[in-house]
């Protein structure tokens, strides 16, 4: 059996590709910010309040944690259990709407 | 083992001979800590979310000047700290440890200003706001004690982090660890950074009083 250990060099990104996320990932907090204090509906900004989290997240994990340039393999390893573990919490969300409706009144 | 068997095993990823994920116990190790540190923090920030559904007087004790200012600065903070934790690690890969911990030291200097305008926003909210971990008033004491064991948390491995990157800024300087190393902690760097970027939209901007 080969004893042959693989030695992968990672491609990472440039100089410039890191630079370039990172003046992404401050515009879009710069949009969050200037989001808070816009007065729309609660559902509309937290809809898009999470959706850019979840862009600066991935983008985070992507460059800087170098995940853009890992095999597919451990990112299937790692990140579908995550996702499954984190749609279950949900399940507790419906729950918490109905208590106001179930305080006795004052 | 028939000649079949080492050929399959030597190009099958999954039967020996070779490293299915291509990368180092110890990144390895980091993403296993990080996935499970990440539903931790996903737990807090459900919590929160759950204590905040079921209260509709919520709490919005968040003023623009000093809160909303000093939260932004300190997302900043740890955004820009990333940065220069990623390049650490570039010029660690390219073999220069001087220019490397200089790196680090920056992204250090980020991750400590980050702590001293946390703990002032916390001093801000205990003093001015009234807030505590078992009261403010608004009389929705779960406020205070969610808010302040995720942010808490998250401040705790901030800490964490600063000790781990002094420990591998000093070692790399004297010639220990490898590029593997800098770039295990900065892992860890960047994860408690991503938790940022959901602890500060969810709590903070979704809290501001206009």
């Amino acid at each position: 059996m080969s004893t042959h250990t693989e030695e992968v060099e990672h491609i990472g990104g440039t100089t410039l590709t890191f630079t370039k996320v990172w003046i992404a990932l401050l515009a879009m907090t710069g949009i969050e910010v200037f989001l808070a204090y816009e007065q729309l509906p609660t559902m509309i900004m937290l809809t898009i309040l999470l959706g850019l989290s979840i862009i600066k997240a991935a983008l985070i994990i992507a460059y800087f944690m170098h995940l853009k340039f890992e095999r597919l393999s451990l990112f299937l390893t790692l990140f579908p259990m995550l996702i499954l573990c984190i749609v279950l919490m949900l399940i507790f969300l419906g729950d918490a709407s109905r208590i106001p409706g179930m305080r006795p009144p004052v | 083992m028939s000649s079949t068997q080492v050929t399959a095993a030597a190009t099958s990823h999954w039967e020996g001979g070779q490293s299915p994920y291509a990368t180092n116990s110890k990144k390895f190790g980091m993403w296993l800590f990080i996935i499970s540190d990440a539903l931790t923090f996903t737990a807090l920030l459900f919590a929160y979310t759950y204590s905040r559904v079921a209260n509709p007087n919520w709490p919005k004790p968040f003023h623009f000047s000093p809160s909303i200012i000093f939260s932004s600065i300190m997302t900043f903070c740890l955004l820009s700290s990333s940065l220069t934790m990623v390049m650490g690690v570039h010029a660690m890969n390219h073999g220069k440890r001087k220019a490397a911990a200089g790196w680090i030291l920056a992204t250090m200097a980020g991750g400590a200003a980050f702590v001293v305008l946390h703990l002032t926003e916390w001093m801000n909210l205990i003093n001015n706001e009234h807030v505590t971990p078992f009261s403010n008033e608004w009389g929705v004491p779960l406020f205070g004690a969610t808010f302040f064991a995720l942010t808490g948390l998250h401040m705790t491995h901030v800490i964490i982090g600063l000790i781990y990157l002094t420990i591998i800024a000093q070692a790399i300087v004297r010639g220990k660890f490898q590029a593997e190393d800098v770039e295990v902690s900065g892992l860890y760097w960047h994860f408690v950074d991503l938790v940022w970027m959901f602890i500060f939209p969810l709590v903070y901007l979704m809290s501001a009083r206009i």
